[in-house]
């Protein structure tokens, strides 16, 4: 066998330049790096953005591994594996065939250049040359920036709100309504969303009405949680949203066994799971993007490198090139997209969210986007970074702002719009959290439901326990707790 | 389009291949050649289904004992005398059963599918149902146990194996966090219909990391239930309910009792039998004093019963069964006729199971204890090693005769028990 290859070295090298690298591998990676793109084909600009120089030979074999992941975003452009397979023969190990070389070459910590980032629009707006991108139709325009116009302005009033002790507790979205709204769009109904706490906005574009949210962040009697969690922890079964639980990264495994779940079941959906940048160093996210590469499962993972882990930096949180990079570790195809850019997010979404159901595979979005609040009302950022970084993010990278003059730029927008649109949406807001604030508590009896399916005679003796406590001394307790 | 095949590379394949006798792939292959060559694709198709049926015999005669489905038939022959069942048969008849019964069941784990069952517990599933319904997974209990909690939410039923509940101390977060809680939070959006199962508290020699009993941590979280039985039947029975039940069950086998075997009535062995969650087992009838046990010390305190009696103490035995929902109004009625009371628990003392059973009999008949309650558990130490101190760690026989003669005021007046 190994004799076969030197002698039909030239013909495998001219056939390498054609031909994707696969087969010199054999069966460990089968299904990536086709010839026939099923993902975007490059453009000329991401072709210039992406290539990369030869790596120096003697330092780093630009593993087959990893220029073969990257060939995948550049199909058609010719690979050098002159260093990689220059000895041409191969071992079988379990988990595949590899070929040896005699240089002790070691993988570079990093790549010579960072991965690069899909985006659209620039700075101002204006849609950068060559990008592959759908045209998007004015309805859905408007209502994404409408949507997004409302995420904001909802996140400002209800921050407010908890400063001036109407609820304990909220945890804003600034900076991220781009992420939020556009990966929302490209989703449909039916795909199950597993979201950390900082995705409100993929509710909202589903149909969760302000006043569902001032409900559950007032814990009253009209909230779908029964006054049961924290403000922001917001679930609807109806809109395929799972209920919101804080632990960090927990959500991910979770996605993954609703992934198993529904290719199971065989639906045309797969399942969406955000993460924060703080979300890559629990164990969960490692176990979770290894068992979706395994079980092949519909899974479209979207971390939110937002730069910051509450206090902890990116640069404190790994070392890797972002969260990118990590998904090759896996087996899974990954993007690096500008979180800032709802059109990049949008068409990449809708890219992963097809690669996901047709080829049933894990898909990783990174989306670079800076969060310009607090962490949350129980922080203060002020602390632990200058505050021009933020007026910087703030004021020339705002979603908003580079959204709307795209919008506007086509002639679907204006100030008047704008304005008008803010203080309806603002006067609504306001009168829903005043709605909330008057509405009834939860009743008594939904203390103790729903811990198992059939309440025990345990719980249902404390709970007339607790009534009878609650009659017997009448001045010890809030005399409008209703029954 | 491999969509569905779970392993896509050679070596996999290289594994299934190996279970084929030589002449069988021949066989094969060569049938292949012959069915192109007549262009006949529904012939090859029958001839496979022979050969699947052929593969299967020998396969089954050169690598497996025979599964259960072929021991059953056996035991349906003789009507009157009971039959034996290993607890480890309990529990794959068990499994196997709600598995065909119903599809949304899965099992998922290590070692589950190809090597049968780290105990050899999941024997004979892989091949039975395919690797979709029995999950062999990578070595991380976090990650397989949020799958398992993800499914659940999704409307499947999974069965998560733990090689032992020491390990699930890596998943706890999601036992705790992504299951038991998750029904309340959601206020009822989002039920958890999984069960956790494996071995729990001490095997033979395995020492500090591998011995702990769990019972009393996973007996205080709210929206748990916790089942921890001890005869083949209680196994069996226990497991087809924690499978049927909508609520996250945490089901703690015992390693030593799965080749340990029980008579089984008839009414067990039918595939509908399952035994009710929160119902203790009055093992032994008594008059003297009742003695609580889980999981093995129910043998122990079976056989300190024995030796009690000849000493003219009738004590009564209570397999608890289920930790939570703990059946207070048993034991509480039995103490109420017996008057003294020992616990009798393989785990760690403080904040135990026993520590419970004693707050709830004082809470509810505290006038009817003649005797300070005895309280029974393993040393407070991490288990040893050394065969002669993990014998001290561990409550013995003797153990359990001294407490009870101690709560029947039988103690001579210079032993402390």
């Amino acid at each position: 066998m190994a004799s076969w290859l030197t002698r039909s070295k030239p013909y495998f090298n001219a056939a390498l330049r054609r031909r994707m690298p696969a087969d010199l591998s054999g069966n460990i990676l089968p299904q990536t790096c086709r010839t026939t793109p099923l993902y975007p084909p490059p453009t000329s600009s991401a072709a210039a953005a992406g290539r990369r120089p030869s790596p120096p030979p003697h330092l780093i074999a630009a593993t087959l591994f990893l220029a073969r992941r990257c060939e995948s975003t550049r199909a058609g452009v010719g690979l050098d594996f002159k260093e990689a397979d220059s000895d041409h023969q191969g071992l079988d190990f379990p988990g595949g065939r590899v070929t040896f070389m005699s240089k002790m070459s070691f993988i570079g910590e990093n790549l010579e250049k960072r991965i690069p980032c899909f985006r659209v629009l620039d700075d101002n707006g204006e849609s950068v040359g060559g990008s592959d991108y759908e045209q998007m139709d004015k309805e859905m325009s408007v209502k994404m920036y409408s949507e997004m116009v409302t995420l904001q302005i909802m996140d400002t009033v209800f921050y407010e709100a908890q400063r001036q002790g109407r609820i304990s507790f909220y945890l804003t979205t600034s900076g991220e309504e781009a992420v939020n709204i556009a990966s929302a769009a490209a989703l449909s109904v039916e795909d199950a969303v597993f979201a950390q706490y900082r995705e409100p906005g993929v509710l909202l574009w589903r149909g969760f009405t302000l006043q569902e949210f001032a409900n559950q962040c007032f814990g009253n009697k009209a909230d779908y949680g029964k006054g049961r969690q924290m403000p922001i922890h917001y679930g609807s079964k109806k809109h395929n949203y799972f209920t919101i639980s804080s632990p960090i990264a927990t959500q991910l495994p979770q996605a993954v066994g609703a992934a198993y779940s529904l290719k199971m079941d065989n639906k045309d959906a797969c399942v969406v799971a955000y993460m924060g940048d703080g979300s890559t160093s629990e164990g969960d996210f490692h176990a979770s993007l290894n068992f979706a590469a395994v079980m092949e499962v519909p899974i479209v993972f979207i971390c939110r490198n937002n730069g910051w882990a509450i206090s902890t930096p990116i640069t404190e949180q790994h070392r890797s090139d972002g969260v990118v990079v990590k998904g090759q570790a896996y087996g899974i195809r990954s993007i690096r997209v500008d979180g800032n850019d709802a059109l990049a997010v949008y068409n990449v979404v809708r890219m992963a969210r097809e690669m996901a159901i047709h080829e049933q595979r894990p898909i990783l979005i990174e989306a670079l986007t800076y969060r310009v609040g607090h962490h949350s009302t129980s922080d203060d950022s002020t602390k632990y970074r200058p505050l021009d970084e933020v007026e910087h993010w703030k004021k020339t990278r705002d979603p908003l702002t580079i959204f709307r003059n795209w919008v506007a730029r086509n002639g679907w927008w204006s100030d008047e719009h704008e304005s008008e649109m803010r203080i309806n949406i603002k006067k609504e807001i306001i009168q829903a959290i005043q709605a909330a604030e008057r509405m009834e508590k939860p009743p008594l009896s939904e203390l103790f439901s729903d811990v198992y399916d059939v309440p025990p005679p345990s719980l249902c003796e404390q709970e007339q326990q607790l009534r009878d406590t609650v009659k017997r001394h009448p001045d010890d307790y809030p005399n409008d707790i209703p029954q | 389009m491999e969509k569905r095949r779970k392993h896509s590379c050679k070596e996999s394949e290289r594994e299934r291949r190996r279970q084929y006798p030589q002449f069988c792939s021949f066989l094969y292959r060569l049938l292949i050649c012959v069915s192109y060559q007549f262009q006949h694709r529904k012939r090859l198709e029958r001839e496979a289904k022979m050969l699947e049926i052929v593969r299967k015999k020998f396969t089954s005669v050169a690598f497996y004992v025979p599964s259960i489905q072929r021991i059953r038939p056996t035991f349906r022959n003789y009507s009157s005398a009971a039959k034996q069942m290993t607890v480890r048969e309990a529990l794959n008849s068990a499994i196997d059963e709600e598995m065909s019964a119903d599809p949304k069941v899965f099992l998922i784990g290590e070692e589950v599918g190809e090597y049968q069952g780290a105990y050899k517990v999941s024997k004979g599933l892989l091949e039975k149902y395919g690797p979709e319904r029995v999950v062999d997974t990578p070595i991380t209990e976090a990650g397989f146990t949020g799958i398992g909690c993800g499914a659940a939410y999704y409307g499947l039923k999974p069965i998560v194996e733990f090689m032992t509940f020491n390990f699930a101390m890596q998943a706890i977060d999601h036992i705790i966090n992504s299951a038991a809680k998750m029904n309340y939070m959601s206020a009822g959006q989002i039920p958890v219909p999984i069960v956790f199962r494996g071995p729990n508290g001490a095997a033979a020699g395995v020492a500090a990391q591998h011995s702990q009993c769990y019972a009393a941590w996973y007996g205080s979280c709210p929206g748990l239930k916790v089942l921890s039985p001890y005869s083949s039947e209680d196994n069996r029975g226990l497991l087809k309910a924690a499978i049927r039940d909508p609520d996250p069950v945490v089901f703690l086998e015992n390693e030593l009792l799965y080749g340990q075997s029980f008579p089984v009535s008839e009414e067990v062995l039918d595939s509908n039998f399952f035994l009710p969650i929160g119902k203790a087992k009055i093992e032994r009838d008594g008059t003297d004093v009742t003695v609580t046990a889980y999981s093995r010390m129910v043998g122990h305190a079976l056989e300190a019963a024995e030796i009690l009696a000849k000493e003219g103490i009738s004590a009564e035995i209570i397999n608890l069964r289920s930790i939570r929902p703990l059946d207070r109004a048993t034991i509480n009625a039995s103490v109420r006729k017996t008057n003294r009371l020992v616990t009798v628990e393989e785990g760690l003392p403080q904040h135990g199971v026993g520590a419970e059973i004693c707050a709830s009999v004082i809470e509810e008949s505290f006038e009817y204890l003649d005797a300070p309650v005895e309280r029974i558990a393993g040393a407070d130490v991490p288990m040893p090693y050394a065969p002669n101190l993990e014998r001290m760690a561990v409550p013995q026989i003797e153990d359990i005769v001294r407490a009870a003669k101690r709560a029947c005021y039988r103690a001579g007046p210079s032993s402390s028990g």
